[in-house]
């Protein structure tokens, strides 16, 4: 194998690896600042300038706190637990593309680490794995709050998994692809108006799926499937603080507790930038592509580099969304939840799999 | 093992009070509290769970218990004033007046100054908004609505601030004494008021519109936690807990004190007796006390604040550098305390959790045979088991918050 290749590699993982840690820590730090300026707080602002140094001080603390075991845990699978939250949620960001690939050092370099043709089947497999964590460090605690965390959170997320996966159909089909970096290549340039003209000029989907009707309804319920998957209010059952004190990781303390933290909040990461990916055009936007400003006729692009920023920004977008939910909705009931979940989230994510079928004929006819 | 048996010993001990299915390992008993974060300060709940089922609820108080009522025997009338306040501590003002009421019915002062009555009026709306303040943000909490939280506590800070105007204080004011008021409030007190009036409507409504229609909010509460009308009764609720269940019982309408007769306003009711009707009724008495707060300005006149009852009420300190007799007065009050009759007083107000009544027995000497609080919270707290048995965990944090228990009044 070219040696080169493999330095690439392990050279965009680390930089992936150490985005994605970075991008948890300053993860914490807006979603703290976001819901104090929500509820009329200051937030963290004391460590460094506006705060900034505040993660920082959060992780040194947290390294060096005393971690217990309590008496009568399993100690290998509540060794084991944390790791089984974090490493899919690192994982899961391997197949999402960052950008078209750039020239660097003479090389062509493609912005994202892999570009599998079954991308999306790999996000659906490798998310439901951190729910075994979860359940797993429930059971392992020997706490009956922890107990009841686990049992929640394997309901909770057996029952979104099902209308999470649905969701992507809409993507899958506007796009007739798996691969990701198809659906952002299908999703056009990023000038939406532009694209919209498109549609109905070139008699194919551009623009970002989220502005057609069946992209519409599969955002949304992917936005909220995916709410439920990474345990965020208002679905934020496993760990109901004011039912379960902590749910499932009531017994953790140090590291162990901040894998767990680091696991929740690098997975809203990674569930933020597949929804933009399915979505929100993903990487794209003006300037990403070779492409013409609507109504000046000035051509700019290709800049591939500006990918990442792109990207960066719809994940913060949907960062924010998330606070904000979290900010404004009491929690839903437990099995309310489920009833949600199965009664009328499937359902929906069904017919819309139909309505895209319809959508998909009208607009771009039989292509197969 | 040795966990196994000291678990076995645990339900042995408990048997008189949880079903048979938990020795057979059916159910599971679970300890909530007295530290967790939704009990309301230190209340132990034993559950008897069948998933997350509640089948057994029992509530073991007495975390907070502060022997007031004991304490307030072995000091003067006068003095125990101070103790009033640490009851209920979101109810101070209200705490106060309770006493003072008594202990003015007990010796029979009849001449508090109308300014005393208007003022005491005015300070026990306020502080039945900033209690109904706290249940809400509480309430709220309880279901993860975190924003309205701190709204609330946010204007409630205004409101201890009228309080630290006047009386030194935020939260044990002491302000109320036997005779009428510690001292008359300063020049800034209306304008403070008239201000919070002028804001507080809008906020109200801002509550309301995070909370009254949003489906996950009334999936939470309505059909949670219901009371009927005569299980209301028998179980001894007061206040909006019962009125919640469709009892317009109020005791200001009932057996007026302060003067609340002449005030007008309604007693807002509701039918379902759920948590969701009790929400609804201390959302409407927020307007209702503002009316009455409104009213009370209007008519607030000037004059005394204080008896002229020099037997049983301090002179005012201005005539201490003049008046011989107004020194002998101050003495004997503050040393030995004045004497009240061999008799018996209750006296019911109504607090922001409901009825709340100050029993006193004096054996003719300056201090209190017997006191006794009815207080609201334990009359409420008792009825939990009923409430909340069949339903979810979830629900008991919202049934625990619907009913406003506040542990210094349940452990007195």
């Amino acid at each position: 194998m070219d040696i080169a290749v493999l330095i690439e590699w392990i050279a965009k993982s680390a930089i992936l690896i150490f985005i994605l840690l970075t991008g948890f820590a300053y993860t914490t730090y807006y979603e703290r600042r976001l819901l104090a300026l929500i509820q009329n707080r200051v937030g963290p602002n004391r460590a460094g300038p506006f705060g900034l140094l505040q993660p920082v001080a959060d992780g040194v603390k947290l390294i060096f706190k005393e971690e217990l075991t309590p008496a009568g845990a399993y100690k290998a699978i509540f060794l084991l637990s944390p790791i089984l939250t974090m490493v899919p949620a690192l994982v899961i960001m391997a197949v999402v593309p960052w950008g078209e690939s750039i020239n660097l050092f003479g090389r062509e370099i493609f912005l994202g680490l892999t570009d599998i043709n079954v991308g999306v089947l790999y996000l659906l497999s490798i998310a439901s794995i951190s729910v075994y964590g979860i359940v797993l460090a429930g059971w392992s605690s020997n706490n009956k709050y922890a107990m009841l965390g686990g049992i929640r959170s394997s309901a909770q997320m057996i029952s979104y998994e099902l209308a999470l996966g649905l969701a992507f159909v809409p993507s899958i089909m506007m796009a007739g692809s798996l691969s990701l970096l198809d659906i952002v290549r299908q999703q056009g340039d990023g000038f939406y108006l532009w694209s919209l003209l498109g549609i109905i000029e070139g008699g194919q989907t551009g623009g970002w799926f989220i502005f057609t009707i069946p992209g519409l309804f599969g955002a949304a319920i992917f936005y909220i499937a995916m709410l439920a998957e990474v345990n965020r209010a208002p679905f934020d059952m496993p760990e109901a603080e004011q039912e379960l004190t902590a749910g499932y990781h009531t017994e953790y303390s140090g590291m162990k507790f901040a894998l767990f933290f680091m696991g929740e909040y690098i997975k809203m990461i990674a569930v933020s930038a597949i929804f933009s990916t399915l979505f929100l055009g993903g990487f794209s936007g003006p300037g990403v592509y070779e492409s013409t400003i609507p109504f000046m006729g000035i051509t700019i692009g290709p800049w591939p580099i500006l990918g990442p920023i792109y990207l960066g920004l719809k994940i913060v977008a949907s960062l924010g969304l998330m606070i904000w939910i979290r900010a404004t909705f009491p929690r839903l009931r437990y099995d309310r939840l489920m009833g949600f979940g199965w009664k009328v989230l499937l359902p929906l994510a069904l017919a819309n799999v139909f309505l895209t079928a319809i959508w998909v004929i009208i607009f771009q006819g039989f292509t197969g | 093992m040795a966990m196994l048996e000291q678990m076995e010993v645990t339900v042995e001990e408990l048997k008189h009070l949880v079903s048979d299915q938990v020795a057979e390992g059916d159910t599971v008993l679970l300890n909530m509290g007295p530290q967790h974060p939704s009990t309301h300060g230190v209340l132990r709940l034993l559950l008897e769970l069948d998933g997350e089922i509640v089948v057994n609820c029992i509530p073991d108080i007495g975390f907070l218990h502060t022997g007031i009522e004991k304490n307030m025997e072995a000091k003067t009338y006068e003095k125990a004033a101070v103790m009033t306040d640490r009851l209920d501590y979101l109810n101070t003002m209200g705490n106060n007046l309770a006493y003072s009421l008594a202990i003015e019915k007990l010796v029979g002062i009849d001449d508090v100054p109308e300014r005393a009555q208007v003022i005491r009026v005015i300070y026990a709306e306020l502080q039945r908004i900033a209690s109904h303040l706290v249940w809400l943000g509480t309430q709220a909490l309880d279901l993860a609505a975190m924003s309205v939280f701190l709204y609330c506590f946010q204007e409630r800070e205004r409101i201890l601030d009228i309080m630290e105007m006047s009386s030194g204080q935020r939260m044990m004011t002491t302000f109320f004494r036997p005779g009428g008021l510690w001292r008359d409030v300063p020049v800034e007190f209306e304008e403070a008021v008239r201000d919070f009036l002028k804001t507080f409507p809008a906020r109200v409504d801002e509550y309301e519109d995070l909370l009254t229609n949003n489906p996950i909010f009334i999936d939470r509460t309505q059909g949670i936690g219901v009371v009927d009308k005569e299980s209301a009764l028998s179980w001894g609720f007061t206040g909006a807990t019962l009125r919640g269940s469709g009892v317009a019982y109020d005791i200001r309408k009932e057996y007026p004190y302060s003067g609340y007769e002449t005030y007008d306003f309604e007693v807002p009711t509701r039918e379902e007796g759920d948590v969701y009707a009790r929400y609804a009724v201390r959302m409407a008495e927020f307007r209702q006390s503002m009316r009455i707060i409104e009213q009370a300005l209007e008519r607030l006149p000037y004059g005394p604040v204080r008896s002229n009852n020099r037997k049983f009420v301090p002179p005012p300190r201005s005539e201490l550098g003049t008046s011989m007799e107004a020194v002998i007065h101050h003495f004997k009050l503050w040393t030995e305390g004045f004497d009240a009759p061999a008799d018996s007083v209750y006296l019911p107000v109504e607090s922001p959790r409901g009825e709340l009544g100050c029993f006193l027995e004096g054996d003719g000497g300056p201090k209190p045979y017997r006191v006794f609080w009815r207080t609201p919270s334990f009359a409420h707290l008792q009825a939990l088991p009923m409430m909340s048995k069949g339903h979810f965990v979830a629900d008991l944090v919202a049934i625990i918050g619907s009913i406003d228990i506040v542990l210094g009044d349940t452990d007195r």
